[in-house]
């Protein structure tokens, strides 16, 4: 079945904060179509003189809760559509979106693993329709997440990354941070490097099927150091989502 | 036929009242300075560095950065069109004008049209008369640094009276021709003069 | 403690998933697993491991390897133009009727 490529208005359902310059926009979608995760979908913006803004968003809701999709945004400081996600749109109003669309940064559990997901900052995003999705397939895929962020109230979805973790169906989760870490921490607390990809690697194998998503150059990086620990490149899919200021 | 919707609330960062004399038609005014590009930030290095005038010309020319440098320079103070719509007033640049650089060379009668091409692979055409009488600049200082990499540094065409795309990024040199050819953009719908005050921004306008 | 380099061009720059509107648009399937081939090297993959360049009058997309452009799309008042002199070729999977 073709997914429509038609722009259909949206209704938002919910607005969550998920820390200080990020939110979740629930959508309530008159045209729902199942996405793959990691899928997004473009939002448009339209001005009564006829300006547009358009912008993709990856989907970070499972495509097992149908009819309507969360899109996780962090408020940018010359952002145009986030400013007007954040500071203007309210429960109960509309807007235009497009989707689902992308087929190359996608994982289902029918593709099976281990799976290796990496985020830097917002890129966590379509990494966690991945998640939620093995959650609710019931899957128990091996899977490892590492994540960075710059402090620990940068995080995204903190508490629902422990809750998936104590599950205990098999996935870890790793948190580094680059600017400052939390009271007490023993994990990671430095930019993504060799070493800690290859120790949050291991246990999985060089044959994982590898995700890595968030700000252009962490993700150029990060690509670059897993084919030097020996990943099968092959098997690496990288979504970078352009610059946030600098490296996470 | 049903109306298009429009956005609660949505009126874009970009605001057109302030100066609406000054701006083309269908511009809006940005505050930053949009960094836009078709490929990776060519490396160049400075000591390899040159600039060449070639084509219908009695004299080719070539100069090397310290050459350049020499050349008597110019300040200007310029409003700067994109054809994505933004628009940026009042920007300051440094560097020499074309009719500096073409007095060392000599025109033929028989050029017409000018090919600036570029580093990276870029390229753009305009028509001669729009590149001499004080038109145009190969500027290497913006706002009074070192023009920065990636808006263009070492050295760009500044060609402020055409749309942006004109003003090529990266420029090694010009090229002196009898007849148009399409540039890097020209070539995909893009128009070959490009007066934003006409609005000509498609091959169709 | 190591200096980034931060070049805002590099940084703007994404990968060919991000196109995967504009192509859906063009082409009427989904692109981003169709099989290309640069003209240039002849390196071979999924047009979603092109590197997209999104901000500019038009879309271009490069090969991941040499860089050299695969694909340009610049989008006019009712025209679409398409320059694919990049591409070696390109391998669309066709629906089972």
């Amino acid at each position: 079945m073709k997914p429509s490529l038609e722009w259909q208005i949206a209704t938002v359902k919910a607005i969550k904060p998920e820390n200080a310059r990020v939110k979740t926009f629930t959508l309530a979608l008159p045209h729902w179509s199942e996405h793959r995760p990691g899928q997004h979908y473009d939002v448009r913006l339209v001005a009564p003189d006829g300006y547009q803004a358009q912008r993709s968003y990856s989907i970070a809701s499972e495509p097992e809760r149908s009819g309507e999709i969360d899109l996780t945004v962090e408020l940018l400081e010359d952002g145009e559509v986030s400013s007007y996600m954040h500071e203007v749109l309210t429960v109960g109003d509309q807007i235009e979106v497009r989707g689902p669309i992308g087929g190359y940064f996608v994982w289902e559990a029918t593709m099976g693993g281990p799976l290796l997901l990496v985020a830097g900052g917002s890129g966590v995003a379509p990494l966690m329709s991945m998640l939620r999705h093995r959650a609710a397939a019931g899957s128990r895929i091996p899977a490892r997440l590492l994540y960075s962020s710059r402090t620990p109230g940068h995080v995204i979805y903190a508490d629902e990354l422990e809750r998936l973790q104590n599950a205990g169906d098999g996935l870890e989760i790793f948190h580094t941070f680059t600017r400052q870490a939390p009271e007490g921490w023993a994990g990671y607390a430095r930019r993504i490097d060799n070493q800690m990809l290859s120790e949050v690697s291991a246990p999985l194998g060089k044959l994982a099927l590898t995700y890595v998503c968030g700000p252009t150059l962490l993700v150029e990086a990060v690509a670059n150091e897993l084919v030097q620990i020996g990943m099968a490149p092959n098997l690496i899919r990288t979504e970078r989502f352009g610059p946030t200021g600098d490296i996470v | 036929m049903a109306e298009k919707f429009i956005s609660r609330g949505f009126f874009g960062k970009r605001r057109q009242a302030e100066a609406a004399d000054r701006l083309p038609p269908g511009q809006y005014i940005t505050p930053g300075f949009p960094v836009l590009s078709a490929g990776p930030t060519p490396r160049i290095d400075l000591s390899q560095w040159t600039f060449t005038i070639e084509g219908l010309v009695r004299q080719p020319a070539q100069w090397s950065w310290e050459e350049f440098l020499q050349l008597p320079a110019q300040s200007s103070v310029v409003d700067i069109h994109c054809v994505t719509k933004w628009s940026k007033l009042d920007t300051r640049w440094e560097g020499v004008s074309v009719d500096t650089l073409f007095e060392h060379v000599g025109i033929d009668p028989r050029a017409k049209f000018v090919t600036a091409f570029c580093h990276g692979g870029y390229s753009t055409n305009l028509p001669l008369e729009d590149i001499i009488n004080g038109q145009a600049t190969v500027a290497y200082k913006y706002d009074g640094q070192p023009l920065a990499p990636e808006h263009g540094g070492p050295a760009r065409l500044l060609v402020p009276h055409l749309y942006f795309w004109k003003s090529a990024k990266w420029i090694q040199g010009l090229r002196l021709m009898e007849a148009d050819k399409a540039g890097f953009w020209e070539s995909l719908g893009y128009h070959n003069r490009g007066d934003p005050w006409q609005e000509q921004r498609y091959w169709s306008d | 403690m190591e200096t980034i380099q931060t070049d805002l061009n590099r940084a703007l720059m994404l990968d060919g998933n991000a196109a995967a509107g504009i192509l859906a648009e063009i082409f009427s399937v989904e692109m981003t697993t169709s099989l290309a081939e640069c003209a240039h090297c002849g390196c071979q993959g999924e047009m979603g491991t092109l590197l997209a360049f999104t901000q500019a009058p038009g879309l271009v997309l490069r090969c991941r390897d040499c860089e050299n452009i695969v694909m340009r799309i610049a989008q006019a008042p009712g025209v679409t133009y398409l320059d694919m002199q990049g591409m070696a070729f390109l391998r669309m999977e066709r629906a089972l009727v």
